[in-house]
């Protein structure tokens, strides 16, 4: 029985079992390190609840992944940088997708106007796809896609085109955010109401556990419920909550919690207030292992693990002397890092000012360097665990979100699913959202809160500042182009019937989308002709407005 | 009677965080607010903030579209025949405040002003559309 092992025991078995790497673990001066601090009946990295960590070996075996997202103006273009990242011994790519494509709009949707390939790339058909992963070996590579209402359309163009390449779907690699609950609650990027959103979910995540076996189908993500406004411990509990959901949701649909749970995988974000994010971190850990096996019976030690992806906070940072964001990215880097994150994405100085440059970009990719080969932070997995602080804090931080779970959890008499999407359609998140991030801001006005070079230390805002990327609309027309002649070179007969016969799957919640989905695209259907079709089965959801 | 001013997402562009919270300032402030909520047109903006009869617009646009759309929010009101004036808050790039005010705006709020600013911005935008005779 494990729980009458000693943790230190077996810590060690599983060290033993990890191939580390081939480095000396000393302090700069030579002094030897242990790969971790702390006494034999304490917790254990890769040991049951994983507070101090998903592995026994943490950085020791692997550092974290730099993962750092990438897209602009049309598929080409992005193909293109996404080359170049490959070139630089980037390990994995991250697609960011344009407002109209995060939205399940085409390119020439009058509500597209402006926005065309400017927040990422535009996707409009299979041969975008095509384009954006033109003579990449996506058999090799791991791809990341930021996409939530449209995932399920975006995931079938996807697998058709490699496919097409010559990879079968089995040997793809990567993960679909497609964490729907946090855009009604927070990001705001929705289509569909809640329900009809999440049988896509539900039918992304059983394809992918029936066939993809390489594939993370869900990135359940904290960063933007953070962004929004939320306090940490809202971040942590709304973030876990939705998990919750979407394993309540898998197991109603007959899937065994131990086949999906190890694919399902986590986004957080790192703020400034560093020792509360790392408790935040290994919070969430713990929760995660205690709720996957005690409620819902999990017993693969793989669906117990929590296993994240961290970004810095945008909200962080200032346009005032817009270089002091270097300082503030840095720090909240090495708190994700600190805290035990499988991958980072680390923002650029002048994202308060415009989309980054390649420069400021590339400052924040050499913040992460720096952390991962000067400061020997990686040599010593939790090296906070057992402070007197943080400790306590990581227990305040449970001890707030299990009170936000028993809150959702009476919303839902019992479900933390029904919970969930009540509390979405009462407004209860996007009401405390906005509570807290008027508290915040109240703080600021009142000087209760300093925020360097914009409450106080004022000097130096007059210099000339940074110079910012400029933007100009010939992705828009050449993207115009492209879906136009896409259009006339398809067969629209095949089209309209592939819609149809999808229009049919939609309509019975008991089928599975994703096969009628990817034929639908492989005859070169738009994304927004998908959308729409879909649309008018699940119709759409409009959010009241509320101050 | 208080001045009504009408806050609104233009556009694709769902993040809300900063027209709520600016919301919230000028209802405290004393203004009476409307919200319109997420993904308007040009054109519901302009027909809301007369229906609505406000003395002002407030546009919240932080994903680099404000160059196409905010001078359309400022023509529709003009086809319209109405005189109501427009500020736009966001991430708005210092190379772009001039040409939005060139545009018909008449006023930007960059990233970090404070609520005092903010305010001031609103009643002073307000006022000297009053003071022309505007209105």
């Amino acid at each position: 029985m494990a729980a009458e092992m000693n943790p230190r025991k077996e810590w060690e078995a599983a060290f033993a079992a990890s191939k580390v790497r081939d480095e000396p673990f000393t302090t700069m001066s030579g002094i030897a390190l242990e790969p971790v601090y702390g006494p034999d009946d304490a917790e254990q990295p890769g040991v049951y609840p994983y507070t101090r960590g998903p592995y026994a070996s943490m950085y020791r075996s692997k550092l974290w992944t730099m993962r750092m997202f990438a897209g602009f103006g049309t598929a080409q273009d992005t193909n293109w940088r996404f080359k170049e990242i490959i070139r630089a011994g980037g390990d994995g790519l991250s697609t960011a997708f344009d407002m109209p494509t995060l939205l399940g709009l085409d390119s020439d949707h009058e509500m597209s106007d402006g926005e065309v390939g400017r927040c990422g790339v535009a996707i409009d058909t299979l041969a975008d796809m095509e384009d954006l992963y033109d003579g990449i070996d996506l058999s090799e590579i791991t791809t990341s896609m930021t996409i939530n209402s449209p995932a399920a359309v975006i995931f079938a163009m996807f697998i058709a085109q490699a496919e097409r390449a010559g990879v079968p779907r089995a040997k793809l690699g990567g993960t679909l955010q497609n964490d729907i609950l946090k855009e009604y609650q927070a990001q705001k990027e929705f289509v569909f109401p809640p329900r009809h959103s999440m049988r896509l979910v539900r039918d992304t995540i059983a394809f992918a556990t029936n066939e993809m076996p390489r594939w993370h189908s869900i990135s359940i993500s904290g960063y933007h419920i953070r962004e929004a406004g939320a306090t940490a411990a809202e971040e942590l509990a709304f973030t876990l909550a939705n998990g919750f959901a979407y394993i309540e949701l898998a197991m109603q649909a007959g899937l065994p919690i131990d086949a999906f749970a190890p694919r399902l995988s986590f986004f957080f974000n790192a703020h400034i207030d560093f020792f509360e994010e790392i408790a935040k971190y290994r919070a969430a850990r713990r929760i995660w292992a205690r709720w996957t096996k005690e409620r819902y019976g999990a017993t693969s030690e793989r669906s117990m693990q929590l296993r994240f992806h961290t970004q810095t906070a945008g909200v962080s940072l200032t346009a005032q002397q817009p270089e002091v964001n270097i300082v503030r990215t840095a720090i909240e880097a090495l708190a994700g890092v600190l805290g035990g994150t499988q991958s980072l994405h680390t923002n650029s100085m002048d994202e308060a000012l415009a989309l980054p440059t390649e420069k400021a970009a590339r400052i924040a990719l050499r913040t992460q360097q720096v952390l991962a080969y000067e400061t020997n932070v990686t040599n010593v997995a939790d090296p906070l665990g057992g402070s007197w602080f943080v400790e306590s804090l990581t227990d305040e931080m449970e001890r707030q979100a299990e009170a936000i779970f028993a809150t959702i959890d009476t919303l839902g008499a019992g479900s933390m699913l029904e919970g969930v999407i009540q509390g979405i359609e009462d407004n209860w998140f996007q009401g405390r959202i906005a509570d807290s991030a008027y508290i915040q801001e109240k703080m600021l006005n009142a000087g209760d809160r300093t925020v360097v070079g914009v409450t106080r230390f004022l000097e130096g805002n007059d210099e000339a500042s940074i110079d910012v990327l400029q933007i100009t609309n010939e992705d828009e027309a050449r993207q115009h182009k492209r879906l136009e002649s896409v259009k006339l070179s398809r067969d629209d007969n095949a089209v309209q019937k592939a819609l149809d016969y999808l229009r049919t799957v939609a309509a019975d919640p008991e089928l599975n989308v994703m096969p009628a989905l990817i034929d639908a695209v492989s005859v070169y259907a738009t994304l927004g002709e998908v959308m729409n079709t879909l649309g008018s089965v699940f119709g759409k959801h409009v959010e009241v407005p509320t101050i | 009677m208080a001045q009504r001013i009408l806050v609104a997402k233009v556009g694709l562009d769902g993040h809300d965080r900063g027209v709520k919270v600016v919301a919230r300032m000028l209802r405290d402030a004393g203004f009476e607010v409307i919200y319109t909520g997420l993904f308007q047109t040009p054109d519901t903006v302009a027909a809301a903030a007369i229906d609505e009869d406000v003395d002002a617009i407030g546009l919240s646009m932080l994903s680099g579209a404000h160059m196409t759309l905010a001078p359309r929010v400022v023509q529709k009101l003009r086809d319209r025949g109405a005189d109501i004036p427009v500020i736009v808050g966001g991430i708005i790039p210092v190379p772009d405040v001039a040409k939005l005010l060139e545009a018909g705006v008449a006023g930007v709020i960059t990233p970090g002003s404070t609520a005092e600013e903010v305010i001031a911005m609103v009643r002073q935008v307000i006022d000297q559309h009053i003071a022309q005779g505007r209105v």
